[in-house]
């Protein structure tokens, strides 16, 4: 796969510290009342997706800490988590971190060339971050939207339906932080038969 | 019981163990790599399959439990291809680098390849490779040879205790390491390398050294703890190259700790060959032997028998505390001591210093109540024991523990600190559950027995003991004892019943009240207090602390250069046996003090070690039942006359890896020990 962005980033690229915010260590400790108390270990992904995203995208090592305390299970159990999903991140991703699906319905709807067109807009590889951090490319396995392919994942929003001109334009937008749509790009509006 | 049919053959097997066991049982083999009957169930080698009736699948038999009438075939058309095919996906991946790998010769992966594989492989894509990992310096890491069992991982969660072992990633991709590569911090570690069915981890200090075929192996037992864990000791000619756990369901399952794996190294470090006498500038100088001995002899004749004091090290064996009794009895010099700690015992009460539910008691029992017992330290083969205990009972095993905090590998109700804080087992929150339980173990340690209170701990406990287990057979009233020689030199009763913990013979030595101290391999007094004009002879064969002091220095075999007797902490004597010859112009102790006995004209009855075993044997029945518990009965209670002076309880071991004269001088316990406990 060699997703780079699943390597543990190296010691200059950690925090010295980390901790949820006030509004996400109460929707933490929410978290934590749904599962029983001997099955802690449960909260475990729900709490990094939040690490993650307080976190500008990407999990560091004191984040995984800091769960491992939160929860009172060891430390290698959450690192086993996240290295285990491709979901989470442990090294520093762009602001935009856009993950192209390329898996068998995507590819048949035109995602190969999405993906090369997309390397010559933004002028990375994939597992790479743009100079400016504005962008991270990743190639992912099926984001499960086959029925809109082909499918891209921008950090935690899906863009459906693209084609190279609606792809080069969301690019556009997304780089000159302009407001985007998010889902179907076509004159869909879910996953209806097209008219 | 259920009937199943293996291979046709009918089996009667009990109900819940899976077709791997049953097959065991009935003598049919079944290869495995993940599976392993300590360990909890992982299934994921995909080894052992084997065919089932009404199955279309062969299925695992390692995960599949047996059930009535279940037909099971382990060599048809089917079970072989299977396995075949396992094999050369195991094999994809595995470096073909057995002939520079430690493992080749004893390797689960070389022989079952050679027994179940096809003999080629049609792989010609990349192999992978994976970075090896840091994980101390006991083991040494090859991670491409690994083929993710996960028994490491499961050993250090369920027996080690640690959870610093973890998959990361998956599919290809996945790697087994420590948490940020982390040293693994247990006592236990490096049993994982008996674990790892490949050479994935192997032994650092045994690296390079050997061929499993070239050495030569001696049945022994380990004599660094009381525990008395069963051991094989390897060496090449003159040479211990390593030490490997020997199975003892009663004592140490197939686990020994780190420094009972590692410390032999010591044995080849700082050892006194020679004998020495301190000259007139006070200078410790080579002697000979008979000179040595003519001073000894000057010194002991000019002397009144009571200024002889003598103090016995903690590891040693039977017959060497046997003979010394009975030299120091024929001379009439009956200060002498064993206990260089001052630990609490009650004099001819065997009970009051075994562990008398034995080890497989923690098995049994409900309830453990630790007092000042620093365990994970001071036996982590029991310490082990007690967790896997915890683990089995769906982890709601109570363990109470007073005395101070230090790290534990399983989950205990903190009583305090103080001696005092015994009283809260009282309370009626930690009474009902005392009540509840059938079989209490307590268990204290040198912590408690070594401590003030010793004696009011020892009969507080004892008074609750008795109240906890009325009217049953149950005797789970235990004592910790931390030295391998100790249980022994009681049993032989190597002490003077003048001094009690309260009043200890090394007072005596500080205050000048002897002139002669005769010191067998006891490295623990404090050596700065002993007056200058006390005569210090130092029988021993390291040159630890005690030499520094010693004015006669009388080298003696150590440990794996004889035979002897040594009795666990459960009173258990077993037999340790001679791997090599003692270094040259180096005897046994009982044939020094034969000869020192020469001098002194005494007569010791004995004339080789073989008839000073038969003769120990004659005065002490049950040593000679060698591997077998004598029953002794509890000692009566006593009333307690004061409370408690309330004093703290510490731990009684602050270096696991170095408390004696052998593992302080051994290099790998030090690199241990500057890895684990930096300041």
């Amino acid at each position: 796969m060699g997703n780079n962005f699943k390597k543990i980033a190296n010691e200059e690229l950690q925090p010295d510290n980390f901790s949820f915010s006030n509004e996400n260590l109460l929707k933490a400790k929410d978290i934590v009342k749904m599962y029983p108390k001997n099955y802690r270990e449960s909260s475990i992904m729900p709490l990094l997706s939040m690490a993650q995203s307080q976190n500008d995208g990407w999990l560091p090592k004191k984040a995984i800490e800091y769960v491992s305390k939160f929860l009172n299970v060891p430390e290698m159990k959450v690192l086993e988590i996240a290295t285990f999903y491709s979901m989470y991140n442990l090294s520093p991703v762009g602001k935009h971190h856009i993950e192209i699906c390329t898996t068998s319905p995507c590819m048949l709807r035109g995602s190969d060339n999405l993906l090369e067109k997309l390397k010559n807009w933004i002028g990375i590889n994939t597992g790479e971050i743009t100079d400016d951090n504005k962008f991270s490319l990743n190639r992912v396995e099926c984001l499960g939207a086959c029925v809109n392919a082909p499918v891209v994942k921008i950090n935690e929003n899906y863009y459906e339906d693209l084609d190279l001109q609606s792809f080069e334009e969301l690019i556009n937008k997304l780089s000159n932080n302009k407001n985007v749509k998010m889902g179907p790009q076509s004159s869909r509006k879910g996953s209806e038969p097209k008219k | 019981m259920v009937q199943i049919f293996i291979d046709g053959k009918a089996v009667e097997v009990e109900e819940g163990i899976t077709i791997i066991q049953a097959c065991e049982q009935a003598g049919v083999e079944i290869p495995r790599f993940c599976y392993h009957e300590k360990l909890s169930i992982a299934g994921n080698c995909r080894m052992c399959l084997v065919e089932m009736e009404n199955s279309a699948k062969p299925v695992a038999s390692c995960a599949m439990p047996v059930a009535d009438g279940m037909k099971v075939k382990t060599n048809t058309e089917m079970v072989i291809k299977a396995r075949k095919g396992v094999m050369e996906f195991l094999l994809i991946n595995h470096p073909l680098d057995c002939p520079i790998c430690d493992q080749g010769g004893e390797c689960d992966l070389q022989d079952q390849a050679m027994a179940y594989g096809s003999g080629i492989g049609r792989y010609v894509e990349q192999k992978r490779a994976v970075k090896d990992k840091h994980l101390g310096p006991l083991i040494k890491t090859h991670m491409t040879r690994c083929i993710h069992c996960t028994r490491c991982i499961r050993f250090s969660e369920e027996i080690a205790g640690n959870d610093q072992l973890g998959t990361l990633n998956r599919g290809e991709d996945t790697e087994i390491t420590s948490f940020l590569e982390k040293s693994i911090d247990s006592e236990m570690s490096a049993n994982v390398i008996d674990l790892c069915p490949v050479g994935a981890l192997t032994s650092k200090p045994y690296e390079y050294l050997a061929r499993p075929w070239e050495l030569k192996k001696t049945q022994s037992i380990d004599v660094f703890d009381a525990v008395g864990s069963n051991v094989r000791i390897d060496s090449k000619g003159d040479k211990i190259l390593r030490v490997l756990p020997r199975i003892n369901e009663e004592i140490n399952d197939e686990w020994i700790s780190d420094k009972t794996r590692f410390a032999y190294d010591g044995l080849n470090h700082q050892r006194i060959d020679r004998f020495y006498s301190r000259n007139a500038d006070n200078k410790l100088t080579e002697d000979s032997t008979d000179n040595v001995f003519n001073i000894l002899k000057d010194k002991i004749i000019n002397v009144s028998k009571n200024k002889i004091a003598s103090i016995v090290g903690n590891s040693l064996d039977c017959e060497s505390i046997f003979a010394f009794k009975l030299f120091l009895d024929n001379l009439d010099a009956k200060n002498y001591e064993c206990r260089q700690d001052d630990s609490y015992f009650i004099p001819n009460e065997r009970s009051s210093y075994i562990f008398n539910s034995k080890i497989s008691g923690i098995d049994e029992s409900d309830v453990c109540i630790l007092i000042g017992a620093d365990i994970k330290k001071e036996a982590p083969v029991l310490s082990s024991r007690i967790r896997q205990r915890y683990v089995n009972f769906e982890k709601t095993y109570p363990i109470f523990r007073v005395g101070i905090e230090s790290k534990t590998i399983f989950k205990t109700i903190e009583l305090g600190s103080k001696s005092n804080s015994l009283r809260k087992l009282n309370e009626k929150k930690n009474k009902d559950i005392l009540l509840k339980s059938k079989k209490p173990i307590f268990i204290l340690g040198q912590g408690a027995m070594c401590s003030k209170d010793a004696e009011g701990i020892f009969n507080f406990s004892l008074e609750l003991h008795n109240k906890f287990t009325s009217k049953t057979s149950w005797n789970g009233f235990n004592i910790l004892q931390n030295y391998s020689g100790r249980v022994g030199a009681l049993d032989l009763g190597f002490y003077n019943k003048k001094y009690t913990s309260n009043k200890s013979i090394k007072d005596d030595i500080y205050n000048e009240k002897f002139e002669i101290l005769f010191l067998l391999s006891a490295d623990e007094i404090d050596f700065d207090r002993i007056p200058d004009k006390t005569f210090v002879v130092y029988f021993g064969h390291h040159g630890d602390r005690a030499v520094k002091r010693a004015d006669l220095v009388i080298p003696i075999s150590c440990f794996t250069e004889k035979e002897g007797i040594y009795v666990n902490l459960e009173g258990r004597p077993q037999i340790s046996r001679q791997v090599k010859l003692p270094l040259p112009s180096v005897d046994d102790f009982s044939v020094v003090l034969k000869k020192i006995s020469k001098f002194v004209n005494i007569n010791l009855g004995y004339s080789n070690p073989q008839e000073l075993r038969e003769l120990m044997l004659k005065n002490f029945n049950h040593i000679s039942k060698v591997n077998n518990i004598t029953e002794s009965k509890l000692p009566k209670e006593r009333k307690i006359k004061n409370a408690f002076l309330n004093s703290e309880i510490t731990s009684s071991v602050n270096n696991f890896y170095m408390t004696d004269s052998v593992s302080r001088n051994s290099p790998v316990m030090s690199e241990c020990s500057m890895n684990f406990y930096k300041t």
